[in-house]
C-alpha cells in the first residue's frame, strides 16, 4: 500500500490540506507533499482533488479466503437482561428490515440467555424472520467470554452477510471480542446504515473527532459486515401480532460456555427511574446552575415532563451530581426526542453526546455560548427565570 | 505486579475547529497529547504499583513522534514506555491495531492487569481495548469505575463495572484487561522528579519484525475495514435564537411548539 502525490498534475492549489484530520500533508516547491508516516489513508485528501486527481493511493489488501457469497442474511443481537430487551433492538429490526428488504436477504435475530426463548415471538412480531437461540443457565448474566464465545460460534455456522448490535455498554463490550474471533471488520457505533447499490456492501456512517467528522466504512473483503449502531437514531419496528418466523434452538457444548470473569452482585444506580440512554426527554444542567442544590430545579422540570436528568463535565466535575449523569464523550452518547440543556455553554465534547438529540433546547444567559449554534429553540436568558417559566407553561395549559 | 497501560496518542481535539467557509477542519496549532481516558489508566496502574509494588509499562503503538506521549507517561509516575512503530502500521483498524498492540505487549513478557482508557477521543470506537484481550486470550472486563480488591497471591481481582443503569460487581482471575472509565480516580500531574526524568527517557522500539507480526494482520492490508468518505456533517448553522420581549413570551412559544410536537402536554 502506498500513497503518493502525482507531481505533474499538482496544481498547488493547497485545498487538500485543510482536508487531512493528520496534518500530513505539507507544501514544499508548490506542490502537496504527503508524510507517510502521519498518513492514515482516509482518502479525505483525494476527495478533494477530484478534479486534479493529482493525489492515488496503491493499495494492497489481504483477500479473504472465505466464500463471500456463503454470507446470507442480517442479523440483530436482542440484547436482553434479566429478560428485559433492550429497546435498541427494536429500532435495529426496523432498520434491519430495511436493509433485508433492499439486499432480498432475510432479517434474523440472535437471542442469548437464561430462560430467553419465550422472547422469540416477540422478535418475529417485530420483524425477524428467523430467531437463532441459545438458552442456557451458563447465560444467565452477561459475560464478555461466554457471550463472544455464543455469538461467535452461532456466526461460523449460519454465515450472517450483516451483524447489527446496538452500541449498548454490552453490545460495546464483546462485540470487538467476536469481530476479532472471526477476523472481521467491525465499525463502532454508527448513525447511520445503508447498502451501495452497486457493491451491495453495507455502508456504515459513524461520527469520529467528537462528532466534527463522519467517515462512510465498509468492510469490502470480509463477512460478516458488522457495526455497533448508536441507539435513538433509528425508528422502532412496528409489532404485528400476526407474522410467522422460525424458531433455530442451537445447544452449545458446555465446554464453550465458560467464563472466566464472574457476577458479585448488580447494584442499581439510577437517582431517577428513567435509564438515560434510553430516556425519549432529557433535561440537563450545566456550570450555570452555580451550585448543587439548584439542581432541584433542572429535576423538577424534568420530573413534570418525565424526563431523565443529565449533567454537563462542569457540573459533575464540581461535585453537583453522579458521574452516572454526565453526558457527553466523556459520559454517556445520547439521542433522546427532546434534550433540554440548562446553563450549559456547550463544550465540543459536551455536544459530542448530544447534538442527534430530535429536538434541542438550549438555555443560556451568553448569546455567544456555542450550544445555540445546535439548539433547536435557543432561549437567552437566565435559567433561573427561564425554568421556572418553563414550568408553569407547562403546568398551566 | 507487572502493570502495562495501553495508551494512544491524540490531537488535543478542544482545539480543533471547523472552518465554516470551506467547512473542513481546522488544525492549525493543534497539539498531540495522551488520549484523556487513558490518562485514568496511568494513574490507576501508578496507584496499584503504590499500593503492590511491581513496574508500570505503558505501550503505545504509532508514529515516532508517539513517544512524547510516552514521555508524559513517564512523567506522571510510569516506570518504562515502549513505542510500537513501524511503517507497516499505517492504515490499522482497531483489527490490526489490536492485533499489533497484542503482540507488542506478548513480546513485553509477563504482566498481571492491562490498563486501557475505556476509547480513544479521536477514534471513539473503544475496540481496541476488547479487541487486545481478546487476541491475548485473557479475559477482559469493559467500562471499570471501580478496582475493589486485588488479591495478590490468589491471583484474582474485583472490581466495579459500570452498566446504564447502574453498575456490577465483577470478580475475575489475573492476567486481566479491564478499560477504565473517568470515575476511577483523578490522574496526578506530572512531577518535578518524573520530568526530570522524562527528559532522558528514550522510548524502546519494537518493529513489526521484532514482535513477530504476521504481514496479513497488520496495516492496512490487515484491516478489514476501508474507509471510503470522510465529510464534515451538515450544521444548520443558523442561530434560532427565540424572539420575545419577557422570559415568558419566548417560553411560551417554545411550549406551544413542544405541544405541537407532542413532546410535552
Amino acid at each position: 500500500m502506498a500513497i503518493r502525490v502525482i507531481t505533474e498534475k499538482c496544481v498547488g492549489c493547497k485545498l487538500c490540506i485543510p482536508t487531512c484530520a493528520q496534518g500530513a500533508i505539507s507544501f514544499v516547491d508548490k506542490k502537496a507533499v504527503i508524510d507517510v508516516i502521519k498518513c492514515n489513508y482516509c482518502g479525505a485528501c483525494i476527495d478533494a482533488c477530484k478534479k486534479f486527481k493529482a493525489i492515488l493511493i496503491e493499495i494492497d489488501r489481504k483477500v479473504s479466503d472465505q466464500d463471500l457469497s456463503l454470507y446470507k442474511g442480517i442479523w440483530v443481537y436482542a440484547e436482553q437482561r434479566n429478560g428485559e430487551m433492550a429497546s435498541v433492538v427494536y429500532e435495529l429490526l426496523g432498520e434491519g428490515r430495511k436493509l433485508a428488504e433492499q439486499l432480498g436477504e432475510e432479517l434474523s435475530a440472535v437471542l442469548l440467555g437464561d430462560g430467553v426463548t419465550c422472547q422469540a415471538e416477540d422478535l418475529i412480531q417485530h420483524g425477524a424472520d428467523n430467531v437463532y437461540v441459545v438458552d442456557n443457565p451458563k447465560l444467565k448474566d452477561f459475560q464478555d467470554d461466554t457471550y463472544a464465545m455464543a455469538m461467535a460460534e452461532l456466526c461460523e455456522e449460519y454465515k450472517p452477510n450483516i451483524v447489527l448490535t446496538g452500541a449498548t455498554a454490552i453490545g460495546r463490550s464483546f462485540i470487538p471480542k467476536v469481530a476479532v474471533i472471526l477476523e472481521t471488520g467491525l465499525t463502532a457505533d454508527c448513525t447511520q446504515l445503508g447498502i451501495d447499490d452497486y457493491t451491495k456492501l453495507l455502508l456504515q456512517t459513524r461520527p469520529a473527532f467528537g462528532g466534527n467528522l463522519m467517515a462512510t466504512i465498509t468492510c469490502t473483503n470480509f463477512r460478516p459486515q458488522m457495526s455497533t449502531v448508536r441507539h435513538k437514531v433509528f425508528k422502532k419496528a412496528s409489532k404485528d401480532v400476526s407474522r410467522k418466523g422460525k424458531i433455530f434452538t442451537k445447544v452449545l457444548a458446555d465446554d464453550l460456555l465458560k467464563s472466566r470473569t464472574k457476577l458479585i452482585e448488580f447494584v442499581k444506580e439510577m437517582e431517577s427511574t428513567v435509564n438515560l440512554s434510553e430516556a425519549d426527554i432529557i433535561v440537563s444542567g450545566g456550570r450555570g446552575l452555580g451550585e448543587a442544590k439548584n439542581f432541584a430545579l433542572v429535576r423538577e422540570l424534568a420530573e413534570l415532563i418525565n424526563g431523565a436528568v443529565g449533567a454537563s463535565r462542569a457540573a459533575v466535575d464540581a461535585g453537583w451530581i453522579p458521574y452516572s449523569h454526565q453526558v457527553g464523550q466523556t459520559g454517556k452518547t445520547v439521542c433522546p426526542k427532546l434534550y433540554i440543556a440548562c446553563g450549559i455553554s456547550g463544550s465540543i465534547q459536551h455536544m459530542a453526546g448530544m447534538q442527534s438529540s430530535e429536538t434541542i433546547i438550549a438555555i443560556n444567559k451568553d448569546p455567544n455560548a456555542p450550544i445555540f449554534e445546535i439548539a433547536t429553540y435557543g432561549i437567552v436568558g437566565d435559567l433561573f427565570e427561564v425554568i421556572p417559566a418553563m414550568i408553569s407553561a407547562i403546568k398551566n395549559r | 505486579m507487572n502493570i502495562v497501560v495501553s495508551i494512544k496518542q491524540v490531537p488535543g481535539t478542544t482545539k480543533v475547529a471547523i472552518n465554516p467557509a470551506t467547512n473542513t477542519l481546522i488544525r492549525a496549532g493543534v497539539e498531540a497529547i495522551i488520549n484523556p481516558f487513558d490518562m485514568y489508566a496511568i494513574e490507576e496502574a501508578i496507584r496499584l504499583r503504590e499500593k503492590f509494588g511491581g513496574k508500570v509499562t505503558c505501550i503505545t503503538m504509532g508514529p515516532p513522534q508517539a513517544e512524547e506521549a510516552l514521555k508524559s507517561a513517564i512523567a506522571m509516575g510510569a516506570d518504562e514506555g515502549i513505542l510500537v512503530s513501524d511503517r507497516a502500521f499505517a492504515g490499522s483498524d482497531t483489527l490490526a491495531t489490536s492485533y499489533t498492540l497484542a503482540m507488542g505487549i506478548k513480546k513485553l513478557g509477563q504482566f498481571d492487569i492491562i490498563l486501557t482508557g475505556k476509547q480513544a477521543m479521536d477514534g471513539d470506537t473503544a475496540q481496541v481495548g476488547p479487541g487486545i484481550a481478546q487476541w491475548l486470550d485473557i479475559p477482559f472486563i469493559a467500562w471499570v469505575k471501580k478496582i475493589e480488591d486485588v488479591k495478590k497471591d490468589a491471583k484474582t481481582i474485583r472490581v466495579e463495572r459500570m452498566m446504564d443503569d447502574g453498575y456490577e460487581v465483577l470478580e475475575g482471575p489475573l492476567p486481566i484487561l479491564l478499560s477504565v472509565v473517568k470515575e476511577i480516580n483523578e490522574p496526578r500531574t506530572e512531577s518535578l522528579r518524573g520530568k526530570m526524568k522524562a527528559k532522558s527517557f528514550k522510548a524502546t522500539v519494537y518493529s513489526a519484525k521484532d514482535i513477530e507480526a504476521d504481514p496479513d494482520f497488520i496495516g492496512l492490508r490487515g484491516s478489514p475495514t476501508i474507509v471510503n468518505r470522510v465529510f464534515v456533517p451538515v450544521r444548520s448553522g443558523k442561530k434560532e435564537l427565540v424572539e420575545g420581549a419577557t422570559v415568558e413570551e419566548k417560553v411560551s412559544k417554545v411550549v406551544a411548539s413542544l405541544r405541537e410536537s407532542k413532546l410535552v402536554n
